[in-house]
C-alpha cells in the first residue's frame, strides 16, 4: 500500500461525521430498494395499460366483450375491489403494531390480509370462469385478461411474501426495531392495491 | 495489507476457485464475471457480423439463405446489444462503482449475483433457437407484423422472446442495486456532487433502465400471448396495431440507445483528465448534461416512426434536435479537458479519443436522422446501418475497450502491453472506418439494410467489398488484444495500486483490492480526492499535522450490515 493512502484529514471529519449522519439517516436501503421496485412495476403496469387504451381508441364501434358472451360483472369486482382495499388497511394495521413492538397484533393483521388476498384471488377466478369469453376473443379479451391477469399474477406475489412475513412472525423474527421485511412487503401490497384501483376504473367505470 | 483482519471466514474452511466463483456475491468477482460473460458474447456475435460481411463481399448468395442471413443479424444486433454493450459496461460499474464510493460492495450483494446469472440463462436461451429449427430472425427490433405466429412460426422468436425478458429482469435488478447503491453507500465526505462523472452516468444509465426496460418487458409479454395464446394485441385482422409495438419498443429503445452510450461517456471521461493531467473541464456542466439527455430521452422515441405517417413529425424531430445541446455541451467539456493538457497517449487515452472522433461522426449522422425530409430517404438503408454502429460501436465498445486497458491493472494487478495495446488500437481504428464509413455512401445510393444479396450493376459492390475488408481488421485486432490479455496474465508488468495517478478512489487501494476494498480512505474534498493527495495544493500531503492516520478497517469489514438501518 503506497504512503498517501493512509494519511488523513482532520479538517474532514467534521464533514465525514456530517455524512454519515446523513447517510445513515432516512430511509433503510431495503425499503429503498422496494420503492424502487416499484417505481419499474409501475412503469411495467404502465406499459401494458398503454395497450389497453390504445385498443380502445383503435377499436371501432362498440368496446366490450365479444358478442354473445356475457356483461362483466361489475358486482363482482366491486365486492373484489373492497376486498383487497380492506386488505390495505389490515396491511397498515400489522405494520403499526410492529412499529409499536405488538407482536401479536402483527400476526393477526398479516393472517387477514393474507386472508383477502386469497378470496380476492378467489374471486377473480370465479369471475374468469363465467365470463364466458377468452384471452383469444377479441382486442377485449386479450387486453381484459392480460391487465387482469398479471394484476392477479402480481396479488399473488405478494401473498407469497405475507407468507413469508408469517412464517417469520411465527418465528418471533420481528420487533419494533427490526421490522424492514414487514415495511417492504406492506409497500408491495398497497402497490398492488393501487394497481386494482387503476385497472377497475379503467375496465369496469370507464367504459 | 492487512486483508485477513477484513475476511473473518478466512482460513476457516476451503472452498473450490470454482464453487468461489460460481456462488460469490462480491461486487469484484461478479464485475469480472460480467465482463467475462459479455467479450464470450461480443465474440460470439462478432462471428456472425463477419458471416454477414463475408456474404455481402460480392453479390450474389454464397452461403447462407435469407432466412439465415435474417436469424444473423437479427441474432448479431441482439446478442451485441443486450448481451454484449450493456453488460459489459454494467460490469464495469459492479467492479468500479463501488470502490469510486469507498464503499466496501454494492447495496445487495445477493440480488447482485441474480442479476449476473439471469444473462448466460437469457443470452443461452436467445442462442438455443439455432438449435430448435432456427434462431429469431426479425431483426432486433422484431416488428409487428413479422413476429406473428404465422409469419413466424418457429420457436426461435419464443426463446428470444423469453430470453429477452430474463435479460431485462436482470438489467433492472441491477439498477435497483446502483440506485441503492449510489444513494446509501458513499464513504464519509463523498457528497453528490462528489462523486466521480463515471458514477454519474451510472446513476443516470440505472434510472433510464429502471423506467424504461418494463415497458419493453410488457410488450414483450404481450408478444408472448400474441403468439401463443391467440392474444390479438398487435395483429390487425382481429383488432389489434402493429404500430402500437413500435411505440412500446421504441419507448424502450430510445432510452436504451443512451442506456448504452452514458456509461461509455463516463469511461471516457474519466480518463481523459487522468491523461490530461487536468480535471473534468465543467464537472457541473456534464453533470446537468448527464441528466438532461436521460430526461429528453423519453420524448424522442417517435423518431424512429417518422415514416409511418402515424406520429407528429415537428414535435419529435425538434425534440431530438433538443438532445443535441447537452451532448454538444459535454463535447466542450472532453475538448476543453484536453485543451492545454499534458496529454499522455497511452492506451487507455487511444480509445478515449477513438471515442470522441468516432462518436461525432455519429452524433452528426444522428442529427441529419433527426431531420424528416432526410429521414424520408434513408430509413431503413445503410445509413441508418453506419449511424448505428459509429455510435455504439465507435462510441460504445471503443468505451468498453478505454475501460478494459484504464481498469485492467487495477483488476488483476497487471497493466496491459502498451506497444500491444496500440497495434490493437490501430488496426481497430482503421478496420472501424472502412468497414462502416463506405456503409453512409451505400445508404445514400439506396442500398437498404437487412439484405442478404444485391445486385451486380447496384454499384453497391466496390463500397460493401471494402467494408468486408475493414470488418476482417476489427477481427484481426482482437488477436493481439487476447495475446495481450494472456501475456499479461503470465507476466504483465505490475501494476502497483495506482499506475496512472489516477484521481477517484479506486487507485487508493491495492490491486487488486482486499475483499471489502478498502483498509483506509484518503479525505473527500472533491471528485478528485487522489489527485489533491497526490499532488498537493495545499491539501494533505504538505502539512505534517495532516498526516494522522484514520484506521477505519474494521469497521468498514462490517460496514454492509452496520449501514443498514436499525430496523434491518
Ligand atoms: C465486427 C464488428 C461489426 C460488424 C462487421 C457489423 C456489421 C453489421 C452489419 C453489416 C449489419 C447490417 C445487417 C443488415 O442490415 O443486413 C449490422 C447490424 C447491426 N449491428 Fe453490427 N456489426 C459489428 C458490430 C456491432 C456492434 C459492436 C454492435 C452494438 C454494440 C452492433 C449492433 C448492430 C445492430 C443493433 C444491428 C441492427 C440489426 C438489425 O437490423 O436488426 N454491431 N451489423
Ligand atoms: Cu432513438
Amino acid at each position: 500500500m503506497s504512503a498517501r493512502t493512509m494519511q488523513a484529514h482532520p479538517a474532514g471529519e467534521h464533514e465525514a461525521e456530517a455524512a454519515i449522519q446523513h447517510g445513515g439517516s432516512g430511509m433503510p436501503t431495503a425499503l429503498l430498494g422496494m420503492l424502487l421496485f416499484i417505481a419499474s412495476e409501475v412503469m411495467f403496469f404502465g406499459g401494458l395499460f398503454a395497450t389497453y387504451f390504445n385498443a380502445r381508441a383503435t377499436t371501432p364501434g362498440v368496446w366490450g366483450p365479444p358478442e354473445g358472451a356475457h356483461e362483466l360483472d361489475i358486482a363482482l369486482a366491486g365486492a373484489l375491489t373492497v376486498v383487497l382495499v380492506a386488505s390495505s388497511f389490515t396491511m397498515q394495521f400489522g405494520v403499526w403494531a410492529i412499529r409499536r413492538g405488538d407482536t401479536g397484533k402483527l400476526k393477526m393483521w398479516t393472517a387477514i390480509t393474507l386472508a383477502l388476498g386469497v378470496l380476492f384471488l378467489m374471486g377473480q377466478l370465479y369471475d374468469y370462469s363465467q365470463l364466458g369469453f377468452g384471452i383469444a376473443d377479441g382486442v377485449f379479451g386479450t387486453t381484459f385478461y392480460t391487465l387482469t391477469g398479471f394484476h392477479g399474477a402480481h396479488v399473488f406475489g405478494g401473498a407469497v411474501g405475507l407468507t413469508i412475513i408469517l412464517a417469520r412472525t411465527l418465528r418471533g423474527q420481528f420487533s419494533a426495531k427490526n421490522h424492514v421485511a414487514v415495511e417492504a412487503v406492506s409497500m408491495y401490497w398497497h402497490f398492488v392495491d393501487v394497481v386494482w384501483i387503476g385497472v377497475f376504473s379503467t375496465i369496469y367505470l370507464l367504459r | 495489507m492487512a486483508t485477513t483482519t477484513l475476511e473473518p471466514r478466512a482460513g476457516a474452511y476451503r472452498r473450490s476457485w470454482v464453487i468461489d466463483w460460481l456462488t460469490t456475491v462480491d461486487h469484484k468477482k461478479i464485475g469480472i464475471l460480467y465482463i467475462v460473460n459479455s467479450f464470450l458474447f461480443f465474440f460470439a456475435a462478432g462471428i456472425l457480423a463477419l458471416l454477414i460481411r463475408t456474404e455481402l463481399a460480392v453479390p450474389g448468395m454464397q452461403f447462407l439463405d435469407q432466412d439465415t442471413y435474417n436469424q444473423a443479424f437479427t441474432m448479431h444486433g441482439t446478442i451485441m446489444l443486450f448481451l454484449f454493450i450493456i453488460p459489459a459496461l454494467s460490469g464495469f460499474g459492479n467492479y468500479i462503482v463501488p470502490l469510486q464510493l469507498g464503499a466496501p460492495d454494492m447495496a445487495f450483494p445477493r440480488i447482485n449475483a441474480l442479476s449476473f446469472w439471469l444473462l448466460p440463462l437469457g443470452g443461452g436461451l436467445i442462442f438455443s433457437g439455432y438449435l430448435f429449427g432456427g434462431a429469431a430472425a426479425e431483426g432486433w427490433t422484431a416488428y409487428a407484423p413479422l413476429t406473428s405466429d404465422q409469419y413466424a412460426p418457429g420457436v426461435g422468436t419464443d426463446l428470444w422472446v423469453i430470453g429477452l425478458t430474463l435479460v431485462g429482469t436482470a438489467s433492472i435488478l441491477g439498477a435497483v442495486n446502483f440506485i441503492a447503491t449510489i444513494f446509501k453507500m458513499r464513504a464519509p465526505g463523498m457528497t453528490l456532487f462528489r462523486m466521480p462523472i463515471f458514477v454519474w452516468t451510472v446513476l443516470v444509465t440505472a434510472v433510464l433502465i429502471l423506467l424504461a426496460t418494463p415497458v419493453l418487458t410488457a410488450g414483450l409479454i404481450a408478444l408472448f400471448i400474441d403468439r401463443n395464446y391467440g392474444g390479438s394485441f398487435f395483429d390487425p385482422s382481429v383488432g389489434g396495431n402493429p404500430i402500437l409495438w413500435q411505440h412500446i419498443f421504441w419507448f424502450f429503445g430510445h432510452p436504451e440507445v443512451y442506456i448504452v452510450i452514458l456509461p461509455a461517456m463516463g469511461v471516457v471521461s474519466e480518463i481523459l483528465p487522468v491523461f490530461s493531467r487536468k480535471p473534468l473541464f465543467g464537472y457541473r456542466a456534464f453533470v446537468f448534461a448527464t441528466v438532461g439527455i436521460g430526461l429528453l430521452s423519453f420524448s424522442v422515441w417517435a423518431h424512429h416512426m417518422f415514416t409511418t405517417g402515424s406520429v407528429f413529425l415537428p414535435f419529435f424531430s425538434f425534440m431530438t434536435a433538443l438532445i443535441a445541446i447537452p451532448t454538444g455541451i459535454k463535447m466542450f467539456n472532453w475538448l476543453g479537458t484536453l485543451w492545454r493538457g499534458k496529454l499522455m497517449f497511452t492506451t487507455p487515452m487511444l480509445f478515449a479519443l477513438g471515442f470522441l472522433s468516432m462518436f461525432l461522426i455519429g452524433g452528426i449522422s444522428g442529427v441529419m436522422l433527426a431531420s424528416p425530409p432526410i429521414d424520408f430517404h434513408v430509413q431503413d438503408t445503410y445509413f441508418v446501418v453506419a449511424h448505428l454502429h459509429y455510435v455504439f460501436f465507435g462510441g460504445s465498445v471503443f468505451g468498453v475497450f478505454a475501460a478494459t486497458y484504464y481498469w485492467f491493472p487495477k483488476m488483476f494487478g497487471r497493466k496491459l502491453n502498451e506497444p500491444l495495446g496500440k497495434i490493437h488500437f490501430w488496426i481497430h481504428f482503421i478496420g472501424f472506418n472502412l468497414a462502416f464509413f463506405p456503409m453512409h455512401q451505400l445508404g445514400l445510393s439506396g442500398m437498404p439494410r437487412r439484405i442478404g444479396d444485391y445486385s451486380p450493376d447496384a454499384g453497391w459492390t466496390i463500397l460493401n467489398l471494402v467494408s468486408t475488408v475493414g470488418a476482417f481488421m476489427i477481427a484481426v485486432s482482437i488477436i493481439p488484444f487476447l495475446i495481450n490479455v494472456i501475456a499479461t496474465f503470465i507476466n504483465g508488468e505490475p501494476a502497483g495500486d495506482d499506475p496512472w495517478e489516477g484521481n477517484t478512489l479506486e487507485w487508493a487501494t491495492t490491486s487488486p483490492p482486499p475483499a471489502y476494498n478498502f483498509d483506509r480512505l484518503p479525505p473527500i474534498h472533491s471528485e478528485r480526492p487522489l489527485f489533491f493527495l497526490t499532488h498537493g495544493h495545499g491539501h494533505a500531503a504538505e502539512r505534517p499535522e495532516d498526516l494522522e492516520e484514520e484506521p477505519i478497517a474494521e469497521e468498514k469489514a462490517g460496514d454492509i450490515e452496520r449501514r443498514e438501518d436499525p430496523l434491518v
